[in-house]
């Protein structure tokens, strides 16, 4: 018979409602046998007592509903966000905080290269906490004038590069006459470059040479990295292009004995018919793994609040700026949600404005009508402008929503002052109108937009405060223990894993975070600062300080 | 680039290496875009022409058109290719460029959601392409609904103002005369930079959408597809102001869809015209060439009377 290990614990917080606390847990062949005392335990005949817990407090394996792989694949560059943030070996990068600072950074970082043609690239630069300070050229001409360099914004659509960079994509000329590319009184690029269209001429000679929705070997191990520094067991990709080589990769590399996380991506809705879509997506499901489960599709259905391409509904923005972009059509969506729920596949859905989710929610409504499901828990994600009527439908259409709750820290003042006006920005991810209607519901990073950090995103949930130090919506605040459930069974339950994972109790997978503190008895402005000591996951132990 | 009326689009010169020009077919889903680009490969009298579409889905292609297919490029018979680009069609675009030989055209057909006009400009800054105009579709018995619809109603607008010329398309399915005719004029009231033209499946020719070849190139109109359209070429066009010429030519009720040619100033440089719809490019040639226009129309509509008075006679 395998061997039965029993750890003690400070506190184990089982999410189990009908046992909520133990002081031991026993685990067999990497599942857990039972929560309880030692003696219940011992019950279950011999078993080897392991002491290694005994001043932790355990909680069943954090679960991210809404992050992408990318987040891993950037860490090979160079960090310029404003936020201290650390990196998937433990190393807390301060924020830098201003243009001289980030330009040093990036200057430490091109001494260190050797090949002289090698680029310098940054990432998740926001000069919007910089009093929007306009990047040129000149600044990052300061880390090299032979070597190309760029940096990529936090929100991803922006990019700054310097002269040699432009000039070995060909685009160091006058006679620009676009919207994203700002000119310098020169007449030539300024070096700041906006959107997607007009990055890609130059991302390969700046180092982002591959399409980030892609993820790649040393990204992925990275970013398991990050989620045993956090207490994550089980982690969304949301979404992956999944060509074959990716999936391939992706079962090798999740496959091997040591790799610590439970991954399930979602295949990205672009690049092939409803119809194809659903086959491809039916097809890899047959391939999933215990650690790598594929077999689920991801619908974009509009753009972001702050880039003011998200859909809203009437009064529309707060800044007059025009309604936003549809990124699929209302026809091509209510196509894929029918083929989707006759295959029996789950679809979660990106929508930020109100307008996009009431049309989700208004084609589900007609695809259920043909293909009924009691249980599909398609989902809602980010739905940041939801209002209560639309959570009161979702509930019933037995969908359910994954908020953007670490958004309403970085961005909410620029939503109150900016997108959508005070009122609508104090409703944005109204989890407690959410929890009231009866919705099942996630909070989630969205990493790399912020970072990966289950217990702060609860810390965003339960305090609501934004940057600039308000709070802004206190009735739309949860308490923690509602925090503590969304990020373990709230999100399982959105990926239907919540019979095999998201809590402490007989017949599920050895999935813990192991924490220094009691996240239930600290200072709910403290939640965000409990250490984690790292994982276990299905029975395997992994402290972050060993990786 | 200018997108009003009359304002030139691509200012001061431009590199003398050759470039692909670089049609825009925009439109709602349904609105016959896949219809128009068949047409156009059975049509192709021997150019060879790349056609970009964000995904194969329900097969782009006609079958019987179709020589090979793989995962993400299918050859067409004369030459010509089918690609698909998923997200990201500036990356397409370069790889396309890196051909030997190169396409002679680019056809983008943008996703139903797709703002016309954006493509459009990401064509502007890549090297090597130039737009050849954007043609935005729209579905006779349905465009005046969509415009009205609760979601996608703006952006139906968005992407009628995008447009050089729009193409009402599918009339044959219209009910009456009158139905076609209100249509029309409430296309030309709501998009007046853009130039409107009827058709019925998918029938232009391959000049409306590609761009004109020229006064000197040898014609290589096919018949059956160029039905209901006249083309008229002006070789005695005396001296002029190029700028003025070509925005009245773009701006005027002559009826001309497209245009392109060489004319002359009084200080006899040549100058490369090209318009469509109601937008029009003047750049300085590098080369002395003989003056000559070539016009584009409907049938019909096309003011010869009015053309020959402002170029001369035509012939």
């Amino acid at each position: 018979m395998s061997e039965t290990i029993v750890y003690s614990a400070k506190k184990i917080i089982t999410m189990n409602p009908s046992r909520p606390e133990a002081t031991h847990v026993a685990v067999r062949d990497g599942r857990i046998l039972g929560a309880g005392s030692l003696s219940e335990l011992q019950t279950w005949g011999d078993v080897t007592l392991d002491n290694r817990f005994a001043d932790k407090v355990l909680m069943p394996g954090f679960v991210e509903g809404h992050a992408h792989v990318m987040e891993g694949s950037l860490w090979r560059k160079v960090y310029c966000g404003w936020f201290d943030r650390a990196d998937p070996d433990g190393k807390v990068w301060s924020g830098v905080k201003s243009v001289d600072a980030f330009v040093q950074r990036l200057q430490a970082a091109e001494a260190k290269l050797k090949d002289p043609a090698a680029a310098v690239s940054g990432w998740q630069l926001d000069p919007i906490y910089m009093g929007n300070t306009t990047v040129t050229r000149a600044d990052l001409d300061r880390v090299s004038t032979t070597r190309p360099v760029g940096v990529l914004h936090a929100s991803g659509h922006i990019m700054n590069v310097n002269t040699k960079a432009l000039e070995l994509a060909g685009m160091l000329k006058t006679g620009y006459n676009h919207p994203g590319i700002p000119l310098g009184t020169d007449g030539l690029p300024t070096g700041e470059l906006k959107g997607p269209e007009v990055m890609t001429p130059v991302s390969p000679f700046v180092g982002f040479e591959r399409n980030l929705l892609d993820a790649d070997e040393v990204g992925l191990r990275n970013f398991a990295k990050l989620c045993v520094r956090t207490g994550t067991t089980t982690i969304t990709d949301l979404a992956s292009r999944m060509d074959e080589d990716t999936v391939e990769m992706m079962l090798r590399v999740t496959g091997e004995p040591q790799y610590p996380v439970r991954l399930m991506p979602f295949r990205f809705f672009i690049g092939l018919s409803a119809r194809e879509l659903v086959e491809a997506v039916a097809t890899m499901k047959k391939r999933a793994t215990d650690r790598l489960r594929l077999g689920q599709i991801k619908i974009v259905v509009d753009g972001s609040i702050q880039g003011f391409s998200a859909r809203l509904r009437w009064p529309g923005y707060h800044n007059g700026a025009p309604n936003g972009l549809w990124y699929i059509a209302p026809e091509h969506l209510s196509e894929l949600l029918h083929l989707a729920l006759e295959a029996g596949l789950q679809v979660h859905t990106h929508t930020n404005g109100d307008q996009a989710t009431q049309l989700v929610l208004e084609k589900l409504a007609s695809a259920l009508q043909a293909h009924p499901n009691p249980d599909h828990r398609f989902t809602l994600q980010h739905c940041q402008l939801a209002d209560a009527a639309q959570f009161r439908l979702a509930a019933k259409l037995g969908m359910c929503v994954n908020l953007f709750a670490n958004h309403h820290y970085y961005w909410g003042d620029e939503h109150y002052n900016l997108t959508v006006g005070p009122d609508r920005a104090t409703r944005m991810n109204a989890c407690r109108t959410a929890l009231d209607s009866g919705l099942p519901m996630a909070i989630h990073s969205d990493a790399p937009i912020t970072p990966l950090s289950p217990l702060f995103t609860a810390w965003a949930a339960v305090n609501r405060i934004t940057v600039s130090g308000r709070v802004q919506g206190e009735e739309e605040r949860i308490e923690v223990s509602e925090a503590l459930y969304a990020i373990t069974m709230g999100a399982a339950y959105t990926l239907h894993l919540d019979g095999e994972i998201g809590s402490i109790e007989t017949g599920k997978k050895a999935d813990f975070a192991v924490l220094e503190a009691d996240p239930t008895a600290c200072e709910p402005m403290e939640l965000k600062d409990i250490p984690v000591w790292g994982t276990v996951q299905g029975g395997r132990i992994f402290p972050a300080a060993e990786l | 680039m200018g997108h009003g009326t009359g304002r030139p689009y691509f200012p001061g010169g431009r590199a003398l290496k050759p470039v692909i020009p670089v049609a825009v077919i925009g439109g709602y889903l349904g609105a016959g875009k896949t219809t128009v680009v068949n047409h156009l490969l059975r049509n192709a009298a021997g150019r060879r022409i790349a056609i970009l579409v964000n995904e194969f889905g329900d097969l782009p292609i006609d079958e019987d058109l179709i020589e090979a297919e793989s995962e993400d490029i299918i050859a067409i018979s004369g030459g010509c290719i089918c690609c698909s680009f998923g997200s990201d069609l500036t990356a397409a675009l370069i790889k396309l460029s890196e051909l030997v030989p190169p396409p002679d055209h680019v056809v983008i057909e943008a996703s139903g959601v797709a703002m016309p006009g954006t493509v459009a400009l990401s064509i502007s800054i890549l090297p090597g392409f130039a737009l050849a105009g954007v043609v935005v579709l729209a579905d006779g018995e349905r465009i005046q609904a969509q415009a009205e619809d609760d979601y996608i109603g703006d952006m139906i607008l968005r992407q009628l103002s995008d447009a050089d010329v729009i193409v009402h398309s599918k009339t044959d399915l219209q009910p009456n005369v009158g139905g076609v005719e209100a249509v029309e004029s409430w296309l030309q009231a709501t998009a007046p930079q853009a130039r409107v033209v009827t058709t019925t499946q998918g029938r232009l020719p391959p000049d409306i959408i590609l761009g004109l070849t020229g006064p000197n190139a040898k014609p290589q109109a096919s018949p059956h597809a160029d039905a209901g359209y006249e083309t008229l070429t002006f070789r005695q066009i005396p001296p002029c102001v190029p700028g003025d010429l070509a925005q009245n030519l773009a701006t005027g009720t002559y009826g001309v869809i497209r245009a392109k040619g060489f004319l002359r100033d009084s200080e006899g440089r040549s100058w490369v015209i090209q318009t469509v719809g109601r937008r029009f490019e003047i750049q300085l040639s590098q080369k002395l060439e003989p003056a000559g226009v070539v016009c584009i129309g409907r049938s019909g509509t096309l003011e010869a009377g009015a053309l020959e008075a402002l170029l001369g006679p035509a012939g």
